[in-house]
Formats: C-alpha cells, sequence, structure tokens
C-alpha cells in the first residue's frame, strides 16, 4: 500500500502512480499525472519496492523542487545523505519536549493575545480574498529576524514552504517575499502549483514536513513549515476517496480526513534532548467563511489553536484583520511569563479579551438604543473596543516587539478605570497602569 | 524505543525484572477465586493489591517478601504457580459482586461542577464542545483536582504536546489528597491523532480494564476520555473499511450500543473477593461535535446514557470565560442524590443557595433581552440589582482560572463561602434600595472589586476571611445611609 511505481509507456516515456487499493486479484494505482495515452496491452508497470521517499541533505537549503521532489530550479538533484520515507512516524510523546520557547512574529494580535510558540501548529483560517499571504510573509520576516527574550539566541533558522494548488501569481508573491526578507538562502521551497496533478498534491506535504523534521531533529534548526492552502489540499483528498468508490462523510469528503489531516499536523513539536523545532504555520481557505465547514472544522481540532481572519475588520481597513475572539493559542501560556516575555502578560491578554468582548457586544446594543441608552460605564468600554481594533490590532504592515505590544495593551486600559481591572493581579495593575 | 514509534517495535506494559515486597493475605489451605486479594506490594504511596486471575483451587504455599513478576507468588495443590499478574480482553467486563446507585458526590474543585451540576461517584458525565472551547484544559483540571485514589487519562486521537503537557506536568504537581507527586495515582493511555486507527479503537477499553483493575482493589477511580468523538470516528473509519451499511452520519449503526457498553463499565460495585471491597469507576468523556452542533450522534448517543451534561459554549471562549460550561444547556441528574453530602459536609442551606443562584442567572438572561430592547434606563432599581449581582456571579464566581495558583481548585467550602459573600452583597443592595437610597449610589458600594477578588485567596484561612467582609457587608445595612 502507497508503493510508489512507474509507468512505461510504448513510446519509452514514463509516468509515476502509487498503489492506493489491492485486492486477491487487482491492484489499483493512481497515476499521479493525465491518464491520457496509456494502453491497456502496450504499458507496463515497474514497482519500486517502496512508497515514496525522499533524498535529503542540508543542501536542500535555498532549493526549489515540484511537489514529487524533484529539483525545479535548474539545479541537479541532491546528493543525499539519507533517504527518508515521507509518510514520517509519530513522535513518541514520552520523548517529545515540552514547547516553552515564544516565537515573535511581530503582529500584536498574535505576540499579545495569541502567542505563538515554538513547536506548535498554528494555522490561519482565512477566507477568499483575505490577506492571509501578508499576515503570513509578515510573520516570516519578524521570525527570521529576531530571536529575543528566548534566551536561545542565535539558534539556525529555516522555513519550509509548500505550496498546495496556489496559483503561479499567488506562489510568486510567496517566492519574492522570501527573496526579499533575505531568506532565499534558508528556504527550502515545494511548489504544486494548481495546475499540478492533483495526486501529487496529498504528497507535497509530506515532503515538505520529512525536509523539516530533518533540518529540526538532524540539524538543529528551528524550522517554520508554511504550508498553503490546505483546502486544496482537502479537496484533493476527496477527489481520490470518491475515485476509490468510499462512502462520503460530511460534505463527502472522507470520514478519515480527520487522521489523514492529523498525520500532517502532528508533524510539528520538539524533541527532548535535540536542539531544533518543527513550527506548522498552515493557512486554508474557509469556504465561504464558514468556521464549521468540515475542513476548518476538523483542522481546528487538530492544531494547537488558529488564528482567524475577519472580513468585518477587513472591510474597515483594519491590517491585519484578525478577529481575536475565535483566535486561540493553546500553547500560549506555555511560551509566556516572568522569564519568557514578561509577568503582566497572562492577566493582561484575559483583561484586554474580557473588555474587547464587552465593547462588541455593546456595539450591537447601541445600534439599538443609540448612545444615550448606554451608561457611561459601557460607553467607555464601546469606545475602547474602537480604540482596540484600531490602535492594537490594526498595527499596519511593520513589525513590533514585545515590549511595544504589551504597552499598547496597557495604554487602551487606561481608558477605564483602574478598578474595573480585575483579571490582573493587582501588584501588576499597580506596577504598569500608572496614574 | 527512541523518539519516534516505528513500526514492529514491541515493549511490555509490564517490568518483570523489578522486585517488589510482598505481603501475602492468603494462607496454605484458602480456596482460590477470581478477585481475591492475593496480598499486597508497595508502589511508592500506592498500595498495589495483588489479586487473582483465572486460577482456581487450594493454595498450598505462599511467597512473602521479595519477590518479581516472572516468579510465582505462591502455588496451589494441583501443582500450579500463582502468578503476581494476569491478562484480561480489554473488551470485556471485568465481573463484580454487586453494582449500587451512586451516592456520594466526586468532588472536583470546580465551581461551576462541584455546586452546579455536582458529578456523583460511579456516575459518568460528558463535556461536549467545540474546539477551542477548552475541553482538554477543563478534563485535565478535574483529573488534577479530583478526590479520588487512581486517574486514568485515555488521551485518544489527542495532541502530542498536550500529551507531553500532562507527562511533564503531573510529575510536579501534587496530590490534593496525599500530597504525593500527581503522577503516582496516575495512569496515561495515549494515542496521539496520527497513530492507528485500530489502536485508537482499542484504547478506550485499554482505559476503562485499567480503571476496573483497580476499582477491583476497592479504589476509587476516575476514567478521563478525551475525546470519545475520536473513538467513534475510528470506529466509523474500520466500519467503513468493512463495507458496512453506515448509519447516521456515516457511524455504524451500532454506535449507540458500543457507547452504551463503554459508559455501563462504570458505576459503584462490591468486589469480587472477600470482605465487601466498595469501588468505583466514574466516567468522564470529552465529545467533540463536528461544527460544535450538539444534535450529531455521538454527543445524542452520550447524552442518553451519562448522568451529567458539561455543555461548554464557545461564546463563553471566546470571551474567555473559563471553563466555558454553559449553566443554560448543563445538567445534572445526581444534583438529588448527592445533596446530602454535601449538607452533612459543607452547609445545610447548599442545595437552597443552588437554587437561589440559578433564579438570579435565569432572571438575567431573561432582563437581557429587555435590555437589548430598550437598554438598561428601562429597567426597574430592582431589576439593575439583579443584573449587577448575577454579574458578580458569573465574572467572580463561575469563572475560574485553571491556571491560578489559589484559583485553580476550590475547595466545597470555599465555594460556599464565596457565594455566601456575594448573596450577602446582594440582600444589602436590596435592603438599601428598600430604604429609598437610589439606585445610583447603591451601584457604587464599595465592595465588588474585593468580592471579585476573593478567589485568589488562599484556601488557608478562607473561612475568615470571607466571614469577616461579610459581616462588614451586614454591618454597612444596619449603618444605613
Amino acid at each position: 500500500m502507497g508503493e510508489m511505481v512507474e509507468v512505461l509507456l510504448p513510446e519509452g516515456s514514463a509516468r509515476r502512480g502509487q498503489v492506493i487499493e489491492f485486492s486477491d486479484r487487482h491492484t489499483v494505482i493512481q497515476i499521479l499525472e493525465e491518464s491520457t495515452g496509456i494502453g491497456v496491452r502496450s504499458t507496463r508497470i515497474r514497482f519500486t519496492g517502496s512508497p515514496a521517499r525522499i533524498p535529503l541533505s542540508p543542501d536542500i537549503l535555498g532549493r526549489r523542487f515540484n511537489g514529487a521532489g524533484d529539483p525545479v530550479d535548474g539545479l541537479p538533484p541532491v546528493l543525499p545523505e539519507k533517504w527518508e520515507s515521507i509518510m514520517g512516524t509519530p513522535i513518541n510523546p514520552v520523548a517529545r519536549d515540552k514547547p516553552s520557547h515564544f516565537l515573535r512574529t511581530g503582529i500584536s494580535a498574535i505576540d499579545g493575545l495569541n502567542t505563538l510558540v515554538r513547536g506548535q501548529k498554528l494555522p490561519i483560517f482565512s477566507g477568499a480574498g483575505l490577506p492571509a499571504r501578508e499576515i503570513a510573509g509578515q510573520i516570516l520576516r519578524n521570525a527570521g529576524a529576531g530571536e529575543e527574550g528566548t534566551g536561545e539566541a542565535g539558534g539556525k533558522f529555516a522555513v519550509v514552504f509548500a505550496a498546495l494548488g496556489i496559483t503561479y501569481r499567488e506562489a510568486n508573491s510567496f517566492l519574492e517575499e522570501f527573496e526579499q526578507g533575505g531568506a532565499g538562502g534558508h528556504t527550502v521551497v515545494y511548489l504544486n502549483l494548481a495546475d499540478d496533478p492533483t495526486i501529487e498534491r496529498l504528497l507535497t506535504p509530506r515532503f515538505a514536513l520529512t525536509a523539516a523534521e530533518y533540518l529540526a531533529f538532524d540539524h538543529g534548526y528551528d524550522v517554520l513549515v508554511l504550508l498553503t492552502d490546505m483546502t486544496s489540499y482537502c479537496d484533493s483528498l476527496r477527489e481520490v476517496a470518491t475515485a476509490r468508490e468510499e462512502i462520503p462523510g460530511r460534505r463527502s469528503y472522507p470520514g478519515y480526513m480527520y487522521t489523514d489531516l492529523a498525520t500532517i499536523f502532528e508533524r510539528a513539536g520538539r524533541i527532548r534532548g535535540r536542539r531544533g523545532s518543527v513550527t506548522q504555520l498552515p493557512i486554508l481557505t474557509m469556504p465561504d467563511d464558514d468556521i464549521t465547514h468540515p475542513i476548518p472544522d476538523l483542522t481546528g481540532y487538530i492544531t494547537e489553536g488558529q488564528i482567524v481572519l475577519s472580513r468585518e475588520l477587513h472591510r474597515k481597513g483594519i491590517y491585519p484583520p484578525i478577529d481575536v475572539l475565535p483566535s486561540l493559542s493553546r500553547l500560549m501560556n506555555l511560551g509566556i511569563g516572568p522569564g519568557k516575555t514578561r509577568e503582566d502578560h497572562r492577566g493582561l491578554a484575559d483583561q484586554l479579551y474580557a473588555c474587547y468582548a464587552q465593547g462588541r457586544d455593546l456595539r450591537r446594543l447601541e445600534a439599538i438604543v443609540g448612545e444615550e441608552g448606554l451608561l457611561e460605564s459601557d460607553r467607555r468600554l464601546r469606545r475602547f473596543a474602537d480604540a482596540f481594533e484600531r490602535e492594537f490590532i490594526g498595527q499596519g504592515p511593520g513589525g513590533r516587539s514585545l515590549e511595544e505590544t504589551l504597552d499598547a495593551g496597557w495604554k487602551l486600559l487606561r481608558l477605564l478605570p483602574k478598578d474595573q481591572l480585575t483579571r490582573i493581579r493587582v501588584e501588576h495593575v499597580l506596577k504598569y497602569y500608572g496614574e | 524505543m527512541g523518539p519516534f514509534i516505528r513500526a514492529w517495535k514491541e515493549m511490555y506494559g509490564l517490568d518483570y525484572t523489578k522486585r517488589w515486597n510482598f505481603t501475602p493475605a492468603i494462607k496454605p489451605g484458602d480456596e482460590l477465586q477470581f478477585g481475591k486479594v492475593i496480598g499486597q506490594v508497595q508502589e511508592g504511596a500506592f498500595t498495589h493489591y495483588i489479586l487473582c486471575g483465572s486460577e482456581r483451587g487450594k493454595v498450598v504455599g505462599v511467597a512473602s517478601g521479595s519477590v518479581s513478576l516472572d516468579e510465582p507468588f505462591g502455588e496451589l495443590e494441583s501443582g500450579l504457580e500463582i502468578p503476581g499478574c494476569h491478562e484480561w480482553p480489554v473488551r470485556m467486563p471485568r465481573p463484580y459482586k454487586k453494582k449500587f446507585a451512586p451516592s456520594t458526590p466526586l468532588v472536583t474543585g470546580q465551581r461551576i461542577i462541584d455546586f452546579l451540576f455536582p458529578l456523583a461517584r460511579g456516575g459518568a458525565a460528558i463535556i461536549p464542545g467545540g474546539f477551542g472551547t477548552g475541553k482538554t484544559i477543563f478534563e485535565q483540571s478535574v483529573a488534577k483536582f479530583a478526590d479520588v485514589d487512581i486517574v486514568v487519562y485515555v488521551g485518544c486521537g489527542e495532541r502530542g504536546n498536550e500529551m507531553t503537557e500532562v507527562l511533564t506536568d503531573f510529575p510536579e504537581l501534587e496530590d490534593p489528597c496525599t500530597g504525593r507527586p500527581l503522577m503516582e495515582r496516575t495512569v496515561l493511555v495515549v494515542n496521539t491523532s496520527n497513530m492507528p486507527v485500530a489502536a485508537r479503537e482499542a484504547s478506550v477499553y485499554t482505559g476503562i480494564t485499567i480503571a476496573e483493575y483497580y476499582r477491583d482493589m476497592g479504589y476509587r477511580v476516575a476514567l478521563m476520555a478525551d475525546s470519545i468523538s475520536r473513538w467513534a470516528e475510528a470506529l466509523r473509519e474500520i466500519s467503513s473499511r468493512l463495507e458496512e451499511m453506515p448509519g447516521e452520519e456515516g457511524y455504524p449503526t451500532y454506535l449507540a450500543t458500543r457507547l452504551a457498553g463503554f459508559y455501563e463499565r462504570g458505576g459503584r460495585v462490591v468486589c469480587l473477593g472477600d470482605g465487601g471491597r466498595e469501588g468505583t469507576v466514574t466516567i468522564v468523556s470529552a465529545v467533540s461535535p463536528p461544527g460544535g452542533d450538539f444534535s450529531e450522534p455521538v454527543t445524542q448517543s452520550s447524552q442518553r446514557i451519562a448522568g451529567v451534561l458539561w455543555a461548554l459554549d464557545p461564546d463563553l471562549a471566546h470571551r474567555r470565560h473559563f471553563p466555558a460550561v454553559d449553566w443554560r444547556k448543563s445538567y445534572s441528574l445526581y444534583a438529588g442524590t448527592v445533596d446530602e453530602w454535601f449538607r452533612d459536609h459543607v452547609s445545610a442551606e447548599w442545595p437552597a443557595l443552588r437554587g437561589e443562584m440559578m433564579g438570579l442567572l435565569q432572571r438575567e438572561e431573561e432582563l437581557q433581552e429587555i435590555v437589548q430592547l430598550v437598554g438598561i434606563e428601562s429597567l426597574q432599581d430592582q431589576e439593575r440589582i439583579v443584573l449587577l449581582v448575577s454579574g458578580m456571579l458569573r465574572e467572580d464566581f463561575l469563572r475560574q482560572s485553571a491556571f491560578s495558583e489559589n484559583d485553580a481548585a476550590s475547595h466545597p467550602e470555599k465555594t460556599y463561602y464565596m457565594l455566601k459573600a456575594i448573596l450577602s452583597f446582594h440582600s444589602l443592595c436590596r435592603e438599601l434600595l428598600g430604604k429609598g437610597i437610589p439606585v445610583e449610589k447603591v451601584l457604587a458600594l464599595p465592595f465588588r472589586e474585593e468580592l471579585g477578588r476573593m478567589k485568589e485567596l488562599p484556601a488557608e484561612g478562607f473561612r475568615e476571611e470571607a466571614l469577616a467582609l461579610i459581616g462588614r457587608i451586614e454591618a454597612e445595612g444596619r449603618a444605613g445611609p
């Protein structure tokens, strides 16, 4: 099962395929490319004897490959230090190391409220037309730039980028981003564009993650894996499942989509006694902005939180349009606090969340009863919510240091009376609130 | 084993070479039967009773002192050896003498559970909630602070990093009952989401069998299954591979039967063997409904069996109100049964206060609807007080931070005095209104911040602090304007 085969055509060319099913009498092979021109009688099949494998060596940094792991940058194939099966093996939970190093993204809505930690998998839930690409680029620029506050300065940093069914234009803008950010030299790119074979798309993220694991655990890099767009990956999965005549599940995606996605997303983390880490930043497009659609839904159950983009904020011209209420980072508590970020981080984030949620509710109320119908304390909360969106979330394309993010938060809280800040410890209020 | 789990690796769950100090409980001439206690060994702080497996017959010899598991613990008349361990098929429930209805509460240290929706020992609870509503943190909090002897935690289709968190945190945390590291009372069964599906299907059975094994020693066991939906999905995947006729949402039609079979393995029983040891298995399982929609088959089938529903609400979670248990949808069928315990051990007022609090929360919901339509100014003064106090109940009482040192676990006594203080503030407000004091002045009373920070106080000496605060609140009422 999963063995790679070569399909040899009579005129001498070869195509690749993968065993996807077998019974007593038949073996079903999925051809990666087009099946046009393949005759039943004249075609020969050669079994390679192993599932898809990838040649690995530190030289892959700075290279570009297609979705099946062959070089597309015009340079010769990689001289392998070792070959590794792309399917990966589960990391033994006992051997895992607890992720605890803050990874700075430079975006206040993430650093301040939904902190990303090395070894985490944190997807961006985007919608059609929302600037997920820009945000991913911004994160890459900042994450590569600074290592502040982590106590592990000077770690080697690498980016593995897997394009899954995105257009040439989108892929190109990512690649330009890498070049501009000076990240070209430590980036590995796997490209499966919209017009490349769909079946290959199921292999592409696994190539990328195998390369990432190799760089992280064999060579000590802190690897950031960018997978975009997971929605097209899931659509390919559905296509293959239908071809195999499987019973369709919700929205005709296969019932094992959870398991399949887990074999991708779980390949993030750190291993005890080794230096590197694999951090995943998958991007997916919510069809019709529906977060209950099976793709975002199952992803959210596997990943350690999510960053949700909002069309409403985008329309208001707020960039990055991150809707912090449904966004979440499950590993946040491991990466923040005294010695890691700052002592008041947790309380400050909770307080901002609580006040912003109240303020947003009041906005709805105000639309009905008018501003005069609100109490003075409510009006203050509502003003806070507006300022929060404008100043804290809408920071623009630049990067903020953590200090700047936290101070921006305190600046907003000064719009509210001191005794309303019950979610922050008293001593922190006294220290940071000022007069 | 190495950092990766590769195929074809076999490991044994038991260490056959380790030597134990065995104290026998049987003597030559005794008849062996299933479940009889052969003796005991000390495993850290924990006394591990050695139970008899399938061996039958008259005992002729008994070991004592230092033994290892590959040596006989005794000998039978028939010449067979008595082993110190036995095997049990995980899908078969372990037998017991008699089953009882649950009667005592399982105190979890979570205010919303203990006070509003209590769980009984030997009962079953489900926690349904979409992603990001805090199922795992909630379940871990219960695992940490529950008043039980053994916790079996089944990470079924879980995240690897979360299991690592348990593995690194629990050895450092202190067991609230014994003061020993929490890990000594915890058994973890781990199947992360990228491990094989067939193993996931088996993992909950492995967990419940381990739980039953400790129950048979007379212990109070809690089984945490996180999450039962992943188990059901594994069942679905296997069923679909077998080309069985799919039922609702593609799940096999026997899903409800299998689920019922699993939940019914919990309970409060008298164990086999002598002495009438009583053991309990309490099941708490997280349910992950797709899209957060509770009408799906796994939630529905679980709900039919479990006595407690702690429904998690994404809206509460979004505003970081944790635990995000929705008090409108949740229920507990054990509330009546366990009230007696709370009346005897905490306060006779316990059930009455619960009624008062639920009444306030319900009233708030009605009033909020009015406010949404016509604004807060249109409410009567009494009603504005209700809004104020119910808001305090939500913020200061129901909300509980799992990461705060003093607030992570709340002893029932602390829970009681916290509530008592807030409600005495309520009566103060009403009293002052009755005296004709304007509502603005009442709303500006000074106690609110102090009440809000009450949860951060340590459990030790809390009663005195709370009584002092209540005293001051009552004095304020007497002092008048």
